[in-house]
């Protein structure tokens, strides 16, 4: 109950900006990401629709589409010649859209079976939900094997956007001993920034991404820290303090974005619905390999930067003993605000990564926020090492663990995980002794 | 705009249901975090536990709801001991992880359509399960004042909900006030201290944990019950969050802070939703800015902003003792 935020330095000023600085903070953002919303006139008839294309971007007619609702709505559709389908819905709810794959053609199936069922969250009435049912070229019955090698290959794709967030996660965790709850909206904010820049401002996706991870890296990272955290160390708040706080950012910034950009999931504007290419057994798009490349090459010089440069070995030191770094001539306000935009950096790629091949919510941060924890109680709080290592193993086991268990509940089974090897080894895998209480 | 009916939606909030669940919630969470320093962020989990117990064993296996409620008191200890026994040795950063993941496996199991014959599935289970209790609802006509609003069932449930929340509070001003009380707080303040004294940290942290958790659990009584349904996404992380709020908002570790904190939550939570509503509907508020659907999302972004700015600047909430828990503590 006692400790404090780490770094306490020694400066008299109290900061009055504190709180006009956060809302300064979110207000940039808000501006950014504002004019998604556009005004609901309440009488309209509301839709969910889409559009069925197969791979070859050729309209498919005659598929039957269905959408379920609460106080059991049920509405159906079958796709026209332009491959269109449109279900008029008479309540702002969550729907289940249904896509009837054995009328698809022959030669084309859903790429990703999973999405058989889609969620549709119809905000309000007045606003038409779009749903698009990834279709490509059909893959013929799979052996166990191949199976296993798909789900392995999604899972280490799913440990490498967890991995990127958890980094950031461990070395704010490392510097300054916040548990950071609002470290999931930092991939959402990197994953709307992406949706705005090249959807509404209509930029390519290919330089909406790197302006979006500068943008998130400003704002989550340099913003964030200067504005509002960096004045709470000088107040010396406390840890569990700090990480309340951290909750009531998640909660006000979540909100912020569901008000300024709607509830359902958009897809970008490019790259929607590629075709998987087949390498062995294992299918994967290209815009995966793609950003999967870049998000392992971003890891890679981010640990070789901790364990080279000087900044790195720097917060090395900070995360060891803030007084003795201080001393010894580290500036240690400065190795913190670098942490904080590499680690905003990071996460907000992560975002991207998942933005690009599944679409955006302002959900996601918070879906996997926990699996990030996850991943970083897992290797041992704190630890750089541990953050990797948790994350392969939380990555790889939840998709694998639908090879025994129903897919819905593959996050239950990598959070039992989690909770058996704190069992066993209360500090993580490679976590130090010390740190258990 | 219509003041009398915003100040009557107001009142009848801020003494109504919602009121109760959450003071209960609130309470459970003061026996763990404000006297005993427990970080646990699966609060939820216990109310869902009370709540599905409730449903589940009078719509699916025809129990009696007497029954049904001893059943969930039952498994809410349970849970707390499958809880407990692995995360009470962890340090409070490791423990506010583990329990949340333990919230949300339950409310992803209760949502699963693998076990959607007993529970429902997302959109879990409506039925006639509070029968047995609104039978014997004295109450044949609601209450309609000018400034409060209950139709005859609510009536009852805040009637029955606050005796209970009275009762559940004097046996907690007992038992923090006990030899045990004392300990708990000892264990708070230091656990290494009480540990030299021989005694068993450990077993205390359980039955704190154990304690809180009932409380939560008969919150979630009073969630199934009121609505006669229960539904798994009600039970999610953000109703652990409002809970914590709730409590900040009052003081930690006071008896009474909850009861305080929660009354003040969901006034102020209504009557701001009432007011934006009024005001957009009579188009004080430009339609572009803030549209009628959106009412609901600002009221929760206010929560989180005021959830940060009273741990900023004022930790110890309203009735809080600055000393009792000093959560800015300086090392």
């Amino acid at each position: 109950m006692h400790r404090a935020l780490r770094v306490r330095v020694s400066s008299s000023r109290r900061s009055s900006l504190l709180m006009m600085g956060s809302v300064l903070c979110t207000l940039i953002s808000s501006l950014l990401v504002a004019g998604l919303a556009s005004s609901a006139s309440a009488a309209t008839p509301t839709y969910i629709q889409g559009a069925l294309v197969d791979s070859a971007k050729s309209p498919i007619a005659g598929v039957t589409v269905s959408a379920i609702g609460p106080n059991g709505f049920s509405g159906e559709s079958v796709s026209d010649a332009a491959g269109k389908w449109k279900i008029e819905v008479p309540a702002a709810a969550v729907y289940e859209v249904s896509i009837n794959q054995e009328q698809l053609p022959s030669g084309q199936a859903l790429t990703d079976a999973a999405k058989a069922t889609i969620k549709a969250n119809v905000i309000s009435l007045g606003f038409d939900v779009t749903i698009l049912f990834p279709i490509g070229p059909g893959v013929e019955k799979t052996t166990d094997l191949e199976r296993s090698a798909q789900l392995l290959a999604d899972g280490l794709i799913l440990a490498l956007v967890i991995a990127l967030a958890a980094l950031g996660l461990n070395l704010v965790f490392g510097t300054t001993g916040l548990t950071n709850f609002a470290h999931g909206e930092l991939l959402t904010l990197g994953g709307l920034l992406t949706y705005y820049l090249s959807a509404v401002v209509g930029l390519k996706v290919i330089f909406a991404i790197p302006l979006a991870v500068l943008l998130s890296a400003f704002i989550g990272g340099y913003l964030q820290d200067k504005i509002l955290w960096q004045p709470l160390r000088r107040r010396g708040t406390g840890l569990i303090a700090a990480l309340i706080v951290s909750i009531g950012l998640a909660i006000f910034i979540r909100y912020l974005f569901l008000f300024i950009f709607g509830g359902d999931t958009r897809q970008l504007p490019e790259y929607a619905g590629q075709a998987g290419l087949s390498l062995g057994p294992v299918s994967i798009t290209p815009k995966s390999i793609m950003t999967s490349t870049i998000g392992l090459a971003m890891l890679v010089i981010a640990t070789l930067w901790l364990s080279r440069s000087h900044m790195g070995k720097a917060s090395r030191a900070v995360a060891d003993n803030p007084a003795l770094a201080s001393s010894s001539g580290i500036e240690v306000e400065r190795v913190i605000r670098a942490v904080w935009i590499l680690g905003a950096t990071l996460a907000s790629f992560a975002g991207i990564m998942v933005t690009v091949n599944q679409g955006v919510s302002f959900v996601m941060g918070q879906d996997l926020l926990l699996l990030i924890f996850a991943a970083v109680t897992l290797g041992g709080l704190g630890t750089i090492n541990g953050a990797l290592v948790g994350s392969v193993v939380i990555g790889v086991s939840i998709q694998l663990s639908t090879l025994f268990i129903p897919t819905e509940l593959k996050y239950v089974g990598a959070l039992v995980i989690l909770i058996l090897i704190l069992l066993v080894r209360p500090q993580g895998i490679l976590g130090k002794k010390g740190r258990i209480g | 705009m219509d003041f009398l009916f915003i100040t009557q939606q107001s009142l009848s909030a801020a003494i109504g249901v919602n009121t109760i669940i959450f003071a209960l919630a609130a309470i459970g969470l003061n026996m763990h975090f404000g006297y005993t320093g427990l970080l646990n962020f699966g609060q939820a989990g216990f109310l869902a536990v009370g709540a599905y117990s409730v449903a589940v064993s009078v719509v699916s296996f025809n129990i009696s709801l007497w029954v049904a409620l001893l059943i969930g008191i039952g498994n809410s200890i349970i849970l707390a001991l499958l809880l407990g026994i692995p995360t009470l040795r962890l340090r409070a950063d490791y423990l506010a992880i583990v329990t949340i993941a333990a919230g949300e496996i339950i409310r992803q199991v209760a949502r699963s359509a693998t076990f959607n014959q007993t529970l429902g599935g997302s959109d879990g289970i409506t039925g006639k399960f509070g029968k047995e209790f609104f039978d014997l609802n004295p109450f044949t006509a609601g209450l309609d004042l000018p400034f409060l609003r209950f139709t005859p069932n609510d009536l009852w449930v805040v009637v029955v909900g606050w005796i209970v929340v009275a009762i559940i509070l004097f046996l907690m001003w007992l038992l923090v006030n006990s030899p045990w009380g004392r300990l708990l707080k000892a264990i708070r303040e230091d656990e290494d201290a009480v540990r030299s004294l021989g005694k068993n940290v450990y077993l205390y942290k359980i039955q704190s944990l154990i304690a809180g958790g009932v409380i939560g659990s008969i919150g979630g009584f009073v969630y199934a019950l009121s609505r006669q349904s229960v539904q798994p996404d009600n039970y999610g992380t953000a109703l652990t969050f409002f809970a914590y709020t709730v409590l900040i908002l009052g003081g930690a570790a006071r008896v009474m802070a909850p009861i305080a904190g929660a009354v003040i939550f969901w006034f102020l939570l209504v009557f701001v939703e009432q007011m934006l509503r009024q005001a957009v509907s009579a188009g004080y508020v430009p339609e572009w800015l803030i549209g009628v659907n959106q009412v609901g999302q600002i009221r929760f972004m206010l929560v989180g902003l005021g959830l940060m700015l009273l741990m900023i600047f004022r930790p110890q909430g309203i009735f809080g003792d600055r000393k009792e828990l000093a959560l800015d503590a300086r090392a």
